[in-house]
This record gives structure tokens, C-alpha cells and sequence, in this order.
């Protein structure tokens, strides 16, 4: 019978969830690399049993962990992320010139084919690729040499880059996006880079609707029909149908358009889940009550979904990368929250229950389904 | 031989229990001891010192005999009884809550 497994990364440690196809009872393994923060473990699609992890902390920096056996066994591999050559500058929060410094791994993204080769999203924000299963790590400096680079600013979280997408339709066409720089597109493997910004405005930023700038939280994409995008916006649900050359919201009814992560159901391209955040002074959600929301309709139209999420004094949080979805025939979505729950949906959201409560706060979670 | 003992993380790291000792040729300073330490235990590279400049990781202290050396030059002799292994050369984390 097919399986699910569920990677956490949390602020002490990681956790490997697994349950077969029905999805109601799981198997938790964790804490591995305790003490120790994980923003992101991943497996490659070429080969689940062949996993990365991001492993960091304040005082000893990074350390990259593979496995080969599904995380029963991590051995540390590549941790030496140099960025190529001249690094100069970003604008700093004073909006001073800041040398470009690596802080940490946020998120990595293997391969859609080969197990060894697999991306690293950094911060400060630069895009790096191992060809050796993470043994070493070139940068493709690129994106972080783009003529916009020394006008980026962090967020309050970092200036990282979070997210990564490779088109699987399309080899060589990939999406990264950078808080709080924006969006970008490759066209050619990373080795030229534009920014995909248009049709976004930021009240945050001196020119709303400036080519780079934005805070982008978040970008999702279905396989099938990879020139729909979705984006997560620090504020404002967006929507691109043309491969990011430009965007319109589609925040709709939805009760605030703040959040951080988004995703897309595993066999309707069109189905499409975040989880509406109070505003950026209160990252929690509305009301105490833990709601994702569903639209069928590629956005505009938002339902709640609340069956089995606590519905008063719920105060947490659900971080950029924290949500996933399986691909199983009933497609399961999974999140987690900085109060160290991770929910589970068998269903496609309809019904949610949650996996485990007690985790430290979850940074990310990805979901793979077993043969 | 010197005596090094390290943090909980980096022994978990380097999947070691207690302390590590190191073969260091020539003069015993901190750049000759981490150098030893980290061939042999190359997963430590880049978690006491950062890759592109060498120097101690901020949160991380280098004590020995009851002195602290984090702020010496890396090539300045180590005390003699660290040089016998009378006494070890330790490698701390910083105090720090969360």
C-alpha cells in the first residue's frame, strides 16, 4: 500500500511523520539533530528515500545532513557555502550599504530528476547548487549580481531567499523568490535572472509597484500547468497566468490577505489553500481561530475550512514553508504552526486532525508519497 | 598530545563522546590545534571558524587553564600545560538562553 511521509523541521530538530495511505496513524521519529534549528528538509523527487536537511544554529553555523534510507540515517555532508566572487553590497535596515554574508540555509530543493543534484535558497540572499549530493556547493551568482541587488532590503526575518521552483515543463525555467527583494524567473539553469514583479504593489515601499522591493512570502506552482502561478504576498493573494511576467490579486473574500505560506492541491490545478494571518504587526490568525482557506476557482472565491483546527484562543502561526500537500488519489495537505502542531488532511482539507500537538515551532514541512 | 574537549552539538556532530585528542607538529597554537582537530574531523570545518575569513564564529569561546584565549592571536603559543596535554583546550559555546 502507498504510504506518506512528512518531513518537520522545527526550531530544535527534526522529525520524520510516516503513515500508510489512509493517513490515521502515524509513526513519529524525532528529534533528529536536536537542539539544533531545521528550516527545511526535503526529499528528491527522483529518489524518496534520498533526503536533505538544513541543520543550523547561532553558535556553529551551518550543516547540510543527507540521507539515503528515507531519515532513519543522516550523515552531514558539504557545509562550505562561499559565495563567487565580489560580494559587495545590500542595503541594510538603515538603509546603509551591508556586505553580503551568508547567515544560514532556508530552504533546499532537490532536483526534479537527478538525486544528487539539489538548490540552496540562502540567507543573506543567494542561490547555490551541489551536483555531488551535497558534498560541495557553487553559487550562481547571478541572481544576487542583478543589477536590483544592492538596492535589496531584508525583512524583518532575514534577507533570504525561500523559495525555489523548478518548471518541470521547461528545463532550465526556474522561480526564486526573495524577502524582501521579490520574485525572479530563470530561463537558462540560474545563469540569468529577471525580476517578475509586475502587477504587484507593496503600501510598504516608496513606490508601490516598483520592479523589485517586495516581500514576497511565498510562491506555489502546479506540475501540470506550470504557467499559473500563485504567490502569498506579505500582504495580497496574487495570481500570474502568464509564467510571472505579471500578476493580479485574487485575495477576493478571503478575511485578510496577509499570510505567508500557499499551495496547490496535488490534482486540481485550480484548488489552491493558504492560511490567512491577522495583519504584519499580529501574526496570528483572525479572531483566535485557525482557519485555511480553499478556492476552487484559482482564487477570488475563498472558503473557510475549520473542521478539527481549533476555532477559539488560537494564537499561532504558520510559517512560508510550512505547508504541503501529498499525491495520493485523495490529496492530503499538511501544516504546520509555531505552537508545534502539525494538522493533517486526508481530504483535501475537508477534515483535519492533528498529527502531533507538541513539537518545538515548526519552521517547515514537506510531504512525500511512498510507492 | 593535546586535549581538546568539545561543545554537546559539535561531539554530536562528530559523533565523539568525551574529550578528542590531537597530534599537533610543530608549535601548539589555536590555528595548529583547530587545523588538527578539523583534519581530523572535517564535518567540524566551517562550525568554530567561518569559512571565508578563518576566524572564531562569534558564539563560540576557546578557554584554557582557567584563562580565556578567545581573543588571542591564533598563532600565539597555547600555554605549556595545553602543549604537554596536562591540561585540555576547551571549546565552548557561548551562555545564551532559548
Amino acid at each position: 500500500m502507498s504510504g506518506v511521509r512528512v518531513l518537520v523541521g522545527t526550531r530544535k530538530g527534526a522529525f520524520v511523520l510516516s503513515s500508510d495511505g489512509r493517513r490515521e496513524r502515524w509513526d513519529v521519529s524525532g528529534p533528529h539533530f536536536a537542539g539544533w534549528e531545521i528550516y527545511h528538509v526535503k526529499g528528491s523527487p527522483a529518489d524518496p528515500d534520498r533526503l536533505y536537511a538544513s541543520q543550523s544554529n547561532g553558535w556553529f553555523g551551518q550543516v547540510i545532513q543527507r540521507s539515503d534510507d528515507g531519515g532513519a540515517t543522516w550523515e552531514p555532508v558539504g557545509n562550505n557555502f562561499g559565495y563567487e566572487g565580489a560580494t559587495g553590497t545590500h542595503q541594510w535596515y538603515d538603509g546603509t550599504p551591508h556586505p553580503w554574508e551568508f547567515a544560514r540555509v532556508w530552504h533546499l530543493e532537490p532536483s526534479l530528476d537527478d538525486p544528487d543534484a539539489v538548490y540552496a535558497g540562502v540567507e543573506d540572499a543567494g542561490l547555490f547548487r551541489s551536483a555531488d549530493g551535497g558534498q560541495s556547493w557553487q553559487e550562481l551568482p547571478a541572481l544576487r549580481c542583478h543589477p536590483s541587488g544592492p538596492s535589496w532590503q531584508p525583512g524583518a526575518g532575514g534577507m533570504c531567499l525561500h523559495t525555489i521552483i523548478l518548471d518541470p515543463s521547461s528545463p532550465g525555467r526556474m522561480f526564486a523568490a526573495i524577502s524582501a527583494a521579490g520574485a525572479f524567473r530563470s530561463d537558462d539553469s540560474g545563469q540569468t535572472w529577471q525580476p517578475v514583479n509586475r502587477g504587484l504593489r507593496s503600501e510598504g515601499i516608496p513606490d508601490a509597484d516598483a520592479e523589485v522591493g517586495h516581500c514576497v512570502h511565498r510562491l506555489a506552482m502546479h506540475p501540470a500547468r506550470p504557467n499559473v502561478l500563485y504567490m502569498q504576498k506579505h500582504w495580497d493573494v496574487m495570481r500570474s497566468d502568464n509564467s510571472a511576467e505579471s500578476w493580479h490579486e485574487v485575495s477576493g473574500n478571503l478575511p485578510t490577505d496577509f499570510g505567508f505560506p500557499i499551495d496547490v492541491h496535488a490534482h486540481e490545478p485550480d484548488t489552491v489553500y493558504v492560511v490567512p494571518i491577522t495583519s504584519d504587526s499580529e501574526h496570528f490568525p483572525p479572531e483566535g481561530k485557525l482557519r485555511v482557506y480553499r478556492s476552487k476557482t484559482g482564487g477570488d472565491d475563498w472558503e473557510a475550512l475549520t473542521r478539527g483546527l481549533p476555532q477559539e484562543h488560537c494564537y499561532v502561526n504558520v510559517l512560508r514553508d510550512a505547508m504541503a500537500v501529498d499525491s495520493l488519489d485523495s490529496c492530503g495537505i499538511y501544516f504546520g504552526t509555531t505552537g508545534g502542531q502539525v494538522y493533517a488532511s486526508a481530504d483535501a482539507g475537508d477534515n483535519w486532525a492533528p498529527i502531533v500537538r507538541d513539537l518545538p515551532p515548526v519552521l517547515s514541512v514537506e510531504a512525500q508519497t511512498l510507492p | 598530545m593535546i586535549r581538546v574537549v568539545l561543545p554537546a552539538h559539535l561531539r554530536a556532530l562528530a559523533r565523539i563522546s568525551g574529550e578528542v585528542e590531537v597530534d599537533v607538529a610543530g608549535q601548539v597554537t589555536q590555528r595548529s590545534v583547530l587545523d588538527a582537530l578539523e583534519g581530523r574531523y572535517p564535518v567540524l570545518r566551517g562550525t568554530i571558524r567561518d569559512y571565508g575569513n578563518g576566524r572564531r564564529r562569534a558564539f563560540v569561546r576557546f578557554f584554557a587553564c582557567e584563562r580565556d584565549l578567545s581573543h588571542e592571536q591564533p598563532d600565539a603559543p597555547l600555554p605549556e600545560a595545553v602543549a604537554t596535554g596536562a591540561e585540555p583546550y576547551l571549546i565552548v559555546g557561548a551562555m545564551a538562553g532559548g
